[in-house]
């Protein structure tokens, strides 16, 4: 690790400051910063602790009925606050389908929005990698890619966004509060994260120095609260990144599907809102046909970018079993396994 | 760097001369408290798992530094005295360990579990819960069985104490 200057800023206002000076980086729990560091993948002069900043680490109901959770609040903490993971499941469980308990009681929410992916070639620096050396070419592609996207990649970059929360906040269509040394500012978190393309190395909407200082949940997403899941398939059954996940809420009234959400993770570069699988549900009957429809629409754009074709047929299956677990209704306490293809009704154990 | 750390009940200043030292590496080096392990130190491996303000968490990605102010408790603070605390009596009534390198992590990790209070008797709920911690003489059953004991002990502790 190289060694950094330390600056613990006492307001957000100092942080920005502190953070807009080259060669910064903003210092949450680092549970991926510090892995970063270690690696020599990340090599940032100066740190600026974030953890030590008042008020950020609530979650609280704006007047507006919107909910509003602090960049400082602990992953553990959405899905153990009983009146969040009621009105948001879907959040609650992918948070719990991610990394270990030890990472969850550590790690924040806007940390989660910021951690970079786990492409091997990003974290090994004798490869060749655009995100962490613009210009240097991609060892991913031809290499070993069997984890990589699928949708949206570019011939620059790959590598898929390894979050499991922002794939549901998306889905709800969370808001991000940015602050910078020009003010406060709100993005959508569908315009927050960007496609490679040609700067892989760009990755969110954030300007040198901003800091997300908070998501918000607006009012309408807790209108999905009854029918909400999320489904994530991974090489083991716990503590491992996505191959392919979904979080799926919909409404439903008088047997027909109101309105759908959808997003994607462990499939594209950013979490990805499956805008035209949303389109196929409106309207339908819940019923296997229209799930398996919007599975189709959701990955009719992919393909694959190199040893992952299986995914496109592996993210459709994905999606059409979470949209009919949604459909069943949003169970009243998550199974043992959250968002686990292997987990079971309460009391019976998949595994013995 | 002046830092005010609480470890195993302990009020502690620590004058720290780098940012890079990591929570463990100042238990181990520098407190000689060497309880937690250092196995992969990056966070996958469980066995420098502490409590830090009665949460667990991986010390090996937790700078020092950040912690001002926290308590922290290690395996070294379970025991009172000679007298085990039950989640360590119960790794022992159930052989929840070989060769015991990741052990005082499986313990960390199992006594924040149960601080945490959601697994209760569920092996399923309870192998879920202690994933971020790795064994590789694959003492699994012993350590599901050695939690799930000692969950219950801990809560008929609670309530006789209560009564």
């Amino acid at each position: 690790m190289n060694l950094f200057e330390y600056v613990r800023p006492a307001s957000v206002d100092e942080a920005v400051a502190a953070a807009s000076e080259p060669g910064s980086a903003y210092l949450g729990a680092g549970t991926n910063l510090l892995d970063l560091m270690k690696g020599g993948v990340s090599t940032p002069d100066r740190l600026v602790d974030l953890t030590h900043l008042p008020d950020l680490d609530r979650i609280e109901t704006l007047p507006d009925g919107s909910t509003r959770i602090g960049a400082l609040v602990r992953n553990a903490a959405l899905p153990r606050d009983a009146d969040f993971a009621r009105r948001f499941p879907a959040v609650a469980e992918a948070l719990l389908s991610g990394a270990s308990a030890q990472l969850r009681n550590a790690a924040t929410l806007a940390g989660n929005l910021m951690q970079r992916t786990r492409c091997a070639y990003f974290y090994d620096t004798a490869s060749a990698c655009n995100k962490r050396m613009p210009g240097a070419g991609c060892d991913a592609v031809g290499g070993e890619n069997r984890a990589h996207a699928v949708l949206g990649w570019s011939d620059h970059c790959i590598a898929v966004h390894p979050s499991d929360l922002c794939v549901a906040l998306t889905a709800l269509g969370a808001i991000v509060e940015i602050a910078g040394t020009a003010g406060r500012r709100d993005v959508p978190i569908a315009d927050f994260y960007r496609l490679p393309g040609e700067t892989p190395e760009k990755e969110t909407a954030l300007a040198a120095g901003e800091m997300v200082v908070a998501v918000r949940l607006p009012a309408d997403a807790a209108a999905f609260a009854a029918n909400q899941r999320y489904l994530k398939v991974r090489e083991r059954t716990s503590y491992a990144f996505a191959l392919a996940s979904a979080a799926a809420a919909l409404t439903i009234a008088d047997g027909r599907i109101v309105e759908a959400r959808v997003a994607l993770g462990g499939v594209a570069p950013v979490p990805w809102r499956a805008v035209a699988a949303e389109a196929a549900l409106a309207g339908a009957a819940p019923e296997r046909a229209a799930f398996e429809r919007a599975a189709e629409a959701a990955f009719a754009e992919a393909r694959p970018s190199g040893d992952n074709a299986y995914k496109i047929e592996l993210g459709r299956r994905v999606v059409a079993r979470v949209l009919a677990m949604a459909a069943a209704g949003t169970p009243e306490r998550l199974p043992a396994l959250p968002a686990s293809p292997f987990a079971e009704p309460a009391g019976v154990a998949a595994h013995v | 760097m002046n830092l005010s750390l609480t470890v195993n009940g302990e009020p502690r200043q620590i004058v720290l001369d780098d940012p890079r030292v990591t929570l463990l590496d100042l238990l181990r080096e520098r407190m000689h408290l060497t309880g937690s392990k250092k196995g992969c130190d990056r966070g996958q491996c469980g066995a420098c798992t502490v409590l830090v303000d009665g949460r667990r968490v991986n010390s090996c990605l937790t700078l020092a530094v950040s912690l001002d102010g926290a308590s922290v408790t290690t395996i070294e603070g379970l025991a009172d005295g000679d007298r085990l605390h039950p989640v360590q009596q119960a790794f022992i009534d159930h052989d929840g360990f070989q060769c015991g390198f990741c052990t005082p992590g499986q313990i960390m990790s199992a006594v924040g579990l149960i601080l945490e209070g959601e697994a209760g008797d569920d092996p399923e709920r309870v192998r879920e819960a202690m994933s971020g911690n790795i064994c590789r003489c694959g003492a699994y059953k012993g350590i599901t069985e050695a939690v799930i004991d000692a969950a219950a002990k801990i809560a008929s502790d609670k309530q006789r104490d209560a009564a």
